[in-house]
């Protein structure tokens, strides 16, 4: 029996480094090519880099524009998840705990943007972004970023604000305190474990947008671009310009970092991103 | 419920209603009005052609083609993740060595497997093009040669294409429903699989007649999510196919079909039109996988 199950266990861990490995092959093997020079990329891909050179980091950095595209991704992504999470959690509270004509309805609206794909608004949303002159601007990608993130935020925190003791809030403005600051002053510090989550959520799901900005941030704007655009256009252009370390110096670094707050962070992340599908 | 002042709550939320109205809940009304239009940009004002679009969507052959794409997505996006990540969550739960104790190191290949998650498509996709390369510098033709097997055009064969994105799109999702499963049989009383045991019961069956069944609810909205992950697939096809959705329409999808569509040919109507449809193949899904995994919830 004993060792029946010595083998089971045996097995178990076989079959999860099989898995480790072909999810942290590919990351590593990125990591390693960008120290390699064009003729060891293809040559045997399996074999290691002839020595550490940093150069290929460095033109990835200024030439690519990787560090602009970086900084560019850090300014939206804060500001959107900043706004996204000042909104959202006042919405949601409003809507959670106060009676008024056009609550349902208003809430009903919120939620009904998780149904529809995005790919519907997609032809009407450009125009509207550009008729507003905030076309090829972080503004108005931001702006876009808050009004789609808002559906899950006010679902998600509308739900949490629900679970939270009214009483509190009730002795603070017995004693005077007004509706404003007993939300800011009490029940955001209350509600902080359901904000955590879905601040992570927010930064991961805008950090890694894709479609939004390339429609909205044109290829005549590439100094605005963010990370992700500016990644996927560096691997068309490798082709021709063959500057293979380049780019796979450009993905590590884009990598590297989401993967140490990644590991930092991970019962939070893991937490805050399934949070959703747990609800 | 409380009742609070008007001017508190219209404050409150005014901002995000208004923000809310002009991007996502604006466009999408006009999309629907743009779809009967044969509107081209901003010079030509847009006409009203009512069904049109939708009778030239069913002649045409790359709309046929994208929406096939999304049926095989549909089926075997799901059908191998879930496998993949019920099996994997039932070793990390159920397959130590221990009395129907979880495995040695469980947090340490959660939060590998759970790690592609995090990263973005579009990176995953520029990553997947190296390990994918055709000739033999790629990593997995590289892999392959040592066993003898000569380069494969995993992105150029018309035949592979659609696969090797499809494996890329499991490789990123696994994590995620493993770490979702394991909580959901973390939370199933140890008693139940361990009595289990003392009668005999193997870890297979006990696997379906145990913890499946009691783990039914999260396999549901799990499936579901993936279900509508499957009419998406806009940015790993962008970024990873050849071509954009290559080789010759191999590997299009219809939230592409829609992209170049509109920015490219600039067939604004057209391109909604497509969106409409999107929509109605999203919802129809949706209320269908409702309607069939509806089961009785086992409480414990």
């Amino acid at each position: 029996m004993r060792r029946e199950r010595s083998v089971l266990s045996g097995l178990s861990h076989g079959a999860l480094v099989i898995w480790s490995i072909t999810v942290i092959l590919p990351i590593l093997w990125t990591f390693l090519s960008s120290f390699k020079t064009n003729t060891e990329i293809f040559g045997d891909p399996l074999a290691l880099p002839g020595a550490i050179r940093f150069d290929s980091w460095g033109r990835a950095w200024e030439t690519a524009h990787v560090g602009q595209y970086l900084l560019n991704s850090v300014l939206v992504v804060g500001l959107g998840t900043a706004g996204t999470m000042l909104l959202g959690s006042m919405a949601a509270y409003v809507l959670s705990r106060f009676r008024f004509r056009g609550n349902r309805l208003i809430y009903l609206m919120f939620i009904s943007g998780m149904v529809f794909p995005v790919f519907l608004a997609l032809v009407p949303l450009f125009f509207v972004v550009k008729n507003l002159g905030l076309l090829d601007t972080h503004t108005g990608l931001i702006l876009v970023y808050i009004a789609y993130s808002l559906p899950f935020t006010i679902f998600f925190l509308a739900a949490f604000f629900r679970t939270l003791p009214t009483s509190v809030a009730e002795a603070a403005m017995m004693d005077g305190c007004s509706e404003t600051r007993t939300f800011f002053q009490i029940m955001v510090p209350m509600a902080k474990p359901g904000l955590v989550s879905i601040t992570i959520f927010n930064v991961i799901g805008q950090w890694n947008q894709y479609l939004l900005p390339i429609v909205l941030l044109s290829g005549g704007v590439e100094d605005k671009w963010v990370i992700t655009q500016g990644i996927a256009n560096i691997s068309t252009s490798a082709g021709y310009q063959a500057d293979w370390p380049g780019l796979f110096a450009a993905l590590s670094m884009t990598i590297i970092p989401v993967v140490v707050v990644y590991v930092v962070f991970q019962r939070q992340i893991q937490a805050g991103l399934t949070a959703g599908a747990i609800k | 419920m409380a009742r609070g002042r008007p001017r508190f709550i219209i404050g409150f939320l005014a901002a995000p209603v208004a923000l809310y109205l002009v991007f996502v809940i604006g466009p999408y009304g006009q999309a629907f009005y743009i779809a009967m239009t044969n509107w081209r940009g901003l010079s030509a004002s847009p006409t009203w052609v009512g069904f049109d679009n939708f009778t030239r969507l069913l002649d045409d052959q790359v709309f046929w083609t994208a929406v096939g794409h999304h049926l095989i997505l549909l089926l075997a996006l799901p059908l191998i993740t879930l496998t993949l990540a019920l099996f994997f969550a039932f070793l990390l739960n159920v397959g130590g060595g221990g009395r129907t104790g979880g495995i040695r190191g469980s947090t340490f290949y959660k939060v590998v497997l759970f790690l592609p998650q995090v990263l973005a498509v579009a990176v995953v996709g520029v990553l997947f093009q190296a390990v994918y390369r055709p000739d033999g510098s790629g990593v997995l033709n590289g892999l392959l040669s040592v066993v003898g097997v000569d380069p494969v055009g995993w992105l150029t064969e018309p035949d592979l294409a659609l696969w090797a994105i499809v494996a890329v799109m499991v490789w990123q999702a696994v994590g995620f429903y493993v770490v979702l499963f394991s909580a959901g049989m973390a939370a199933i009383p140890k008693e139940l699989h361990e009595s289990a045991e003392l009668d005999g019961c193997g870890r297979v069956r006990m696997f379906f007649l145990i913890t499946l069944p009691l783990l039914w609810d999260t396999v549901q909205v799990a499936w579901v999510y993936l279900g509508i992950a499957a009419f998406d697939g806009f940015a790993i096809v962008a970024v990873l196919s050849v071509d954009r959705g290559g080789p010759d329409g191999a590997t299009t999808v219809l939230p592409l079909e829609i992209w170049r569509t509109a920015f490219s040919f600039s067939k604004f109507g057209y391109a909604s039109a497509m969106g409409v449809a999107l929509f109605f193949l999203t919802i129809t899904f949706a209320a269908l996988a409702l309607r069939v995994t509806r089961r009785e919830r086992v409480e414990f």
